[in-house]
């Protein structure tokens, strides 16, 4: 593995200039007249560069909207997004999304689904396809690269997916439940994976989830969202030291301080329209508070 | 060796023999009824035995006026055929890409797709020069807009995510067009031309007879379709039956070589 490194003399970090983004006050509606429909809303936040930034929100809050607006598919109604100072006008190769569910192109193997981005850009170059070798073995998938997507796993397919992305190099990476739907086996493995690609890349990332755990594992900073229409209703810096762990982060006090701060703000936010997913955020509270009694007892 | 035994052997292979011997056995009684036990079966007691059939077959299997009805056949329906792919592949493209040739070409397309292949007989025997092209003008009809309305079909309906995955990623149109819009299509494309090319046989036999079988007609040489109708004119029952197996032959082999280019160009659809 750090033969191939080595002999290309590529890594990931190589010639990334990580980039951020800056949403000011923006707001997205679908439909007219009375059929308006407000999904997002006086939205302000930044995705900081080099940074982790997990966006959180009850199910059905808009989160997958502000991802289509932040890739540029769709324009916003009012307000701005700028990437390294530049407004947003359309999908661009600074930005990369990474899917909720698989869009790996089925009639591709593996390898040619890595490199399908240089190879789309006139850029076969030796140096694009030691990198994907090199991401070939960062994800595991060295002996499944003239596999089409039919014969991966729902977690290899994930991780093709990480590394189709990842050769792009690109300054921003946005990835909307890339995880959702996975056995909580290849789900916590995914986490590691995806959080050493982080850790060593550098790069400014973007993750949306609705999954509490998995975002306390990976964020650097955390952003809770309202329901619909959402905006951001707290941001938590989550200042666990890297790389984590998942078995210590269950008993690590900071992480179950942020955990409790994120359930409840996002419990409320659930509360206010009987959103699904309200209910298994109560039950960790109850049982958070009961411990922390027995505990002081 | 060893494969061709296990094809032999093979349940559904055994199935298959089982079903088409007693079929075969079935019709033989049925039509030898009389001969046998002294009353025809209705319907089944007129036609010729199996075995008769078989001996009539024998006989023409060393008379080239009958391969020379299999040539031509296959000669129009591949013309017919291949044309329609040639044609009909990109248009169906062009009009799943482009809003304007789609909206210029697609009213009249539809108003055309309806009109069966077989009614434009008269009018393509009077509009081309030769009988031979406008059997294989009605032919090509037949596939081309089958082949157009799944090539369409398919291309329409790639996931919108390939578009916006590429794009991302700095995917030029021709590029996108090239390795997103036709493997995607491919699976329709194979689609279309397999029901192609049952319709084509389906019209080029009705039109051999409708048209009299091309310039040799008065010999046995205009085509299977004409071979059929040639044999029932002439009274000779059997070749008729030789006659429609052998379409059914034909079509079978054409299909079967369709499924395994198909195969061959659809290998992620193999590993299911």
């Amino acid at each position: 593995m750090s033969a191939v490194e080595k002999a290309s003399g590529t890594s990931l970090s190589a010639k990334i200039q990580p980039g951020e983004i800056v949403v000011s006050d923006v707001g997205k509606s679908y439909g007219e007249g009375q059929f308006i429909k407000e999904v997002v809303k006086g939205c302000s936040f930044t995705i900081e560069r080099g940074k982790l930034t997990v966006m959180i929100g009850p199910s059905g809050c808009g989160k997958s909207t502000l991802i289509r607006l932040l890739a540029g598919f769709e324009k916003p109604t009012s307000g701005s997004i700028k990437i390294n100072g530049k407004p947003v006008t359309g999908p661009g190769k600074d930005r990369l999304v990474v899917f909720q569910e698989s869009a790996l192109f089925p009639w591709m193997t593996t390898y040619d689904n890595i490199m399908y981005g240089p190879r789309a850009r006139g850029e076969d170059t030796k140096e694009a396809r030691s990198l994907a070798e090199m991401l070939l073995d960062k994800v595991g998938l060295r002996a499944f690269r003239k596999k089409y997507p039919t014969q991966l796993s729902g977690g290899m397919q994930r991780r093709a997916e990480l590394a189709r992305a990842m050769i792009n190099n690109p300054e921003v990476m946005i990835l909307d439940e890339p995880f959702r739907g996975l056995d909580a086996m290849s789900k916590e493995l995914m986490w590691e994976y995806y959080s050493r690609l982080y850790e060593e890349s550098g790069r400014t990332n973007f993750f949306i989830t609705t999954d509490i755990d998995e975002a306390i594992f990976l964020a650097d900073r955390l952003l809770i969202m309202t329901n619909v229409p959402t905006q951001v209703r707290s941001v938590v810096e989550v200042d666990i030291p890297r790389p984590r762990d998942i078995v210590s982060l269950v008993d690590d006090d900071r992480a179950n301080e942020v955990k409790m701060e994120a359930l409840s703000l996002l419990h409320e936010e659930a509360m206010k329209s009987f959103a699904g997913g309200s209910k298994a955020a109560a039950d960790f509270i109850e049982a958070y508070s009961k411990r922390l009694r027995t505990r002081k007892e | 060796m060893s494969t061709a035994r296990r094809f032999f052997f093979h349940r559904s292979t055994l199935r298959a023999l089982i079903s088409i011997l007693v079929f075969v056995a079935l019709w033989e009684v049925g039509a030898r009824s009389k001969q046998w036990f002294g009353f025809a079966v209705p319907w089944v007691g007129n036609i010729p035995a199996p075995t008769a059939v078989l001996h009539v077959w024998i006989g023409l299997l060393g008379d080239p006026g009958y391969w020379q009805s299999w040539y031509l056949s296959l000669l129009r329906v591949l013309a017919g055929f291949l044309t329609a792919m040639v044609i009909g592949i990109p248009l169906g493209l062009l009009m799943a890409v482009s809003r304007n040739f789609n909206d210029t070409f697609f009213p009249t397309f539809e108003m055309l797709r309806p009109i069966p292949p077989l009614a434009w007989v008269p009018a393509s025997i009077i509009f081309w020069p030769t009988q031979e092209l406008s059997i294989t003008f009605v032919t090509f009809l037949g596939a081309f807009f089958t082949v157009v309305i799944n090539v369409l079909g398919g291309a329409k309906s790639i996931d919108v995510r390939y578009f916006q995955s590429a794009q991302a990623m700095g995917a030029s149109k021709w590029d996108t067009f090239r390795r997103i819009v036709l493997p995607a299509t491919v699976p329709s494309i194979v689609v279309g031309s397999a029901v192609g090319m049952g319709i084509t046989w389906n019209v080029v036999v009705a039109a051999e007879m409708i048209s009299g079988g091309g310039g040799q007609a008065g010999g046995s040489g205009g085509g299977l379709g004409y071979f059929i109708w040639n044999s029932y004119v002439g009274g000779a029952y059997e070749q008729i039956v030789v006659g429609m197996i052998s379409i059914g032959i034909a079509g079978y082999i054409c299909s079967e070589l369709l499924r395994m280019l198909g195969g061959y160009l659809t290998p992620w659809l193999r590993t299911r």
